[in-house]
């Protein structure tokens, strides 16, 4: 009797333990805006949630690579220069076939910002699995190398380091979803249909990392793998899947940024792929808690946007949401510098 | 007799830079261009005449600070990858102090180098001090100072310092409040070198003082090698973390001055200063000692300054030079490949000069028998 007490004291403790992570303070804060946004509107969310789920998809989906990676035990500093790939990748294929094929242009843009994303990536894996190079040297190298080799690649192909496209995607409204009240007119009206790719990477991804067997041992490929090699799996090949994967995703998001809002390859994605590792870290390497992340900074970062012509938002100064996410993460550090939930591994060769 | 042939920093680093070199000329011909041309007129921009040696001279010397507060940070076993913040507020203040301080040129070149050093500083202490202090990553910390620092200005310039025309730029300091410096300034026949370079030489020969003759470079060297063997010796970690991370800022910040109030006069906002990055090219290229990074940031400075006129004479868009200097990273980062490669030419030198050794004490002793 007082033995279960006990436990359920125990389990009590470490719920509410739980609930003081970022990812639920995150929640919180979510909450409060939400909110706070219906007290002084309702027009206002609605102005601002669609924006907030476009900055957010890219993010999420280069963070989820970033996820994949970490979990592997690769730390991947390149998600940056391989978001930025995926971005060119992308603008070029889409320019290249928007006039002849515009049925499947935007799919296969995607899918080739996918593949270069991965091919790119590579190099990091090279170095960092079988050289044992530096990790954090290696994911800075790939930074580098992917914005200056873009812009060259793009001012030799395109003729100029910006790169337009005419297409973009049609945003559509849900068909009955979209009449639910509160939550239609927010998450399913006026709708990119990459949102829900996205969304489904996301979901496919939970399951393969998390109810898999093959998640179990990539997983473990980034707290100990040493057990894992001794139980038989080629760590190596885990690692390689994983910052493949990492590649397929910040290009994917890349790609994600062209053909939502951006319509246009200028060289940078200014910065998204560092915000990324941010929410990974803050999302404290999980798939439910990257997704907060990133949607908490998306809607920082709309909020910033969008502070010049909306009045109720000036009160705060743009700065402030922009400096947010990277501040905030400092902080999740600092809190959780005791327990960090960090792959134990990543980063270390094998 | 015993030869050693052991393959040595400064193999790995020629051998990084070749294949930097070699991958440009690739890509050179990949888009039909003839390589030959492009190098011939890459380093011709570089050196042509006394204003562009001045020029790249002017691009080496950010480097060079840049490089020496990432090699600084390596001594100590930390990666210093926030350079470009810090380069950004040790900048801003030089700037401030540009627009609204006026005294006597050397009173004013004290108060300036001051500001950049404590702005510079003050960015570079706080990822210290979350290491210090709370285990943070000085990678993760500096990254995410980095953006702090880059949203900063993004909104401080316009408010505050906003130029007559354009938005993206704040408004340009008089040139009798810059860096540059008349009679340097005759001497290479205009351009934009100026006062930095002695900035530069006084820093390299500084940090070179401090790491090799000073109680505090031993110690921070020492949680360089291993702190667990440090801090048993007594070493206290935590505060030669800090103070890492201090001077290393400080030193990007000052870079962050000669950029922004030597080589340009005005502050760009939503740029990252690629130079932040580029240091660390010119540390790892110069093995993280201060006269390697010298010599790294003076050829990085060449392939910078020398693209424009590449470019302009050739097809080649001037990238190239950014993707010689990734590639030559990426490089150096694998240099394991080179020690490997170096390692087996040795152990063949070796090998060779003993069978011809042992042979000829073969033949000697045959001839004496």
């Amino acid at each position: 009797m007082a033995d279960a007490k006990l436990s359920f004291m125990e389990n009590y403790r470490k719920q509410s333990r739980n609930f003081r992570s970022p990812l639920w303070i995150s929640v919180y804060v979510l909450a409060a805006v939400v909110v706070l946004g219906f007290m002084s509107g309702s027009h206002l969310i609605r102005m601002i949630f669609p924006y907030a789920i476009a900055y957010t998809i890219p993010m999420l989906m280069t963070a989820l690579g970033g996820l994949y990676s970490e979990r592997s035990g690769v730390t991947n500093l390149g998600l940056e220069g391989l978001m930025l790939v995926g971005y060119f990748a992308t603008a070029i294929t889409i320019k290249y076939t928007e006039q002849t094929s515009y049925a499947i242009a935007l799919p296969l843009g995607l899918l080739v910002g996918v593949l270069a994303g991965a091919l790119f990536s590579m190099l990091h894996a090279f170095a960092s699995i079988n050289l044992k190079a530096d990790q954090v040297i290696s994911g800075t190298a790939i930074n580098m190398l992917a914005s200056a080799l873009t812009v060259y690649l793009a001012r030799t192909i395109a003729g100029s380091g910006n790169v337009r496209i005419m297409l973009g995607i049609v945003r559509k409204d849900i068909p009955l979803l979209s009449k639910i009240p509160i939550v239609g007119p927010l998450l399913f009206t006026q709708t990119y249909w990459s949102t829900w790719v996205a969304l489904a990477v996301w979901g496919a991804s939970w399951y393969l990392l998390y109810k898999t067997s093959f998640g179990l041992r990539l997983r473990a490929c980034g707290e100990h793998p040493s057990a894992v090699a001794s139980a038989g799996v080629n760590v190596h090949r885990m690692r390689y899947f994983g910052v493949a994967m990492s590649g397929a995703l910040a290009g994917l998001g890349g790609g994600t940024i062209l053909i939502t809002y951006s319509g246009e390859f200028n060289g940078t994605v200014a910065g998204l792929g560092f915000l990324s590792i941010a929410a990974l870290i803050f999302g404290q390497w999980k798939p439910l808690g990257i997704l907060g992340a990133t949607f908490f900074f998306g809607t920082a970062t709309t909020i910033a946007n969008v502070s010049q012509v909306i009045p109720e938002f000036g009160v705060i100064p743009p700065v402030v949401f922009k400096v947010f996410p990277y501040v905030v993460t400092l902080l999740a550090l600092v809190a959780f510098s005791k327990r960090s939930a960090a792959p134990k591994a990543s980063g270390e060769p094998f | 007799m015993k030869i050693k042939f052991k393959s040595n920093t400064f193999l790995i680093a020629v051998s990084a830079v070749i294949l930097g070199l070699v991958a440009g000329a690739i890509l050179m011909a990949s888009i039909g261009s003839n390589p030959f041309e492009g190098f011939y007129y890459l380093f011709r921009g570089g050196l042509m005449n006394v204003e562009r040696i001045g020029n790249t001279i002017a691009t080496a010397i950010t480097l060079m600070l840049v490089g020496l507060s990432v090699a600084f940070a390596f001594k100590t076993g930390l990666f210093n990858i926030g350079a470009a913040g810090q380069m950004l507020v040790g900048g801003l203040c030089a700037t401030l102090v540009a627009h609204y301080v006026f005294l006597p040129r050397p009173l004013y070149l004290i108060v300036i180098i001051a500001a950049a050093l404590l702005g510079g500083g003050l960015w570079g202490v706080i990822p210290g001090l979350l290491k210090a202090k709370f285990n943070v990553h000085e990678v993760v910390a500096t990254i995410m100072m980095n953006w702090i620092a880059y949203w900063s200005i993004y909104y401080f310039v316009p408010a505050y310092l906003k130029g007559p025309s354009l938005e993206t730029e704040s408004k340009s300091i008089a040139i009798s409040q810059s860096l540059r410096s008349p009679w340097l300034t005759e001497i290479f026949g205009g351009g934009y070198i100026n006062l930095g370079i002695f900035v530069a030489i006084l820093a390299i020969i500084l940090i070179k003082f401090i790491l090799d003759k000073t109680t505090l470079g031993f110690e921070l060297k020492a949680v360089g090698s291993n702190r667990f063997c440090a801090e048993y010796a007594g070493v206290k970690v935590n505060r030669n973390v800090i103070i890492s991370m201090m001077i290393a800022g400080g030193l990007a910040g000052l870079a962050g001055m000669t950029y922004y109030t030597g080589y340009s006069r005005n502050i760009q906002i939503g740029v990252m200063p690629s130079m932040g990055f580029d240091g660390i090219a010119v540390a790892l290229l110069g093995a993280s000692s201060p006269i390697g990074v010298f010599f790294s940031a003076l050829f990085f400075g060449m392939l910078q300054s020398g693209k424009g006129f590449m470019n302009a004479m050739t097809e080649v868009p001037p990238e190239i030079a950014d993707t010689i200097i990734a590639t030559i990273i990426y490089f150096t980062a694998t240099s394991v490949l080179f020690k490997k490669f170096w390692d087996s030419v040795g152990k063949r030198i070796r090998t060779k000069r003993k069978d011809r050794a042992d042979k000829a004490v073969a033949q000697e002793g045959k001839d004496n028998g």
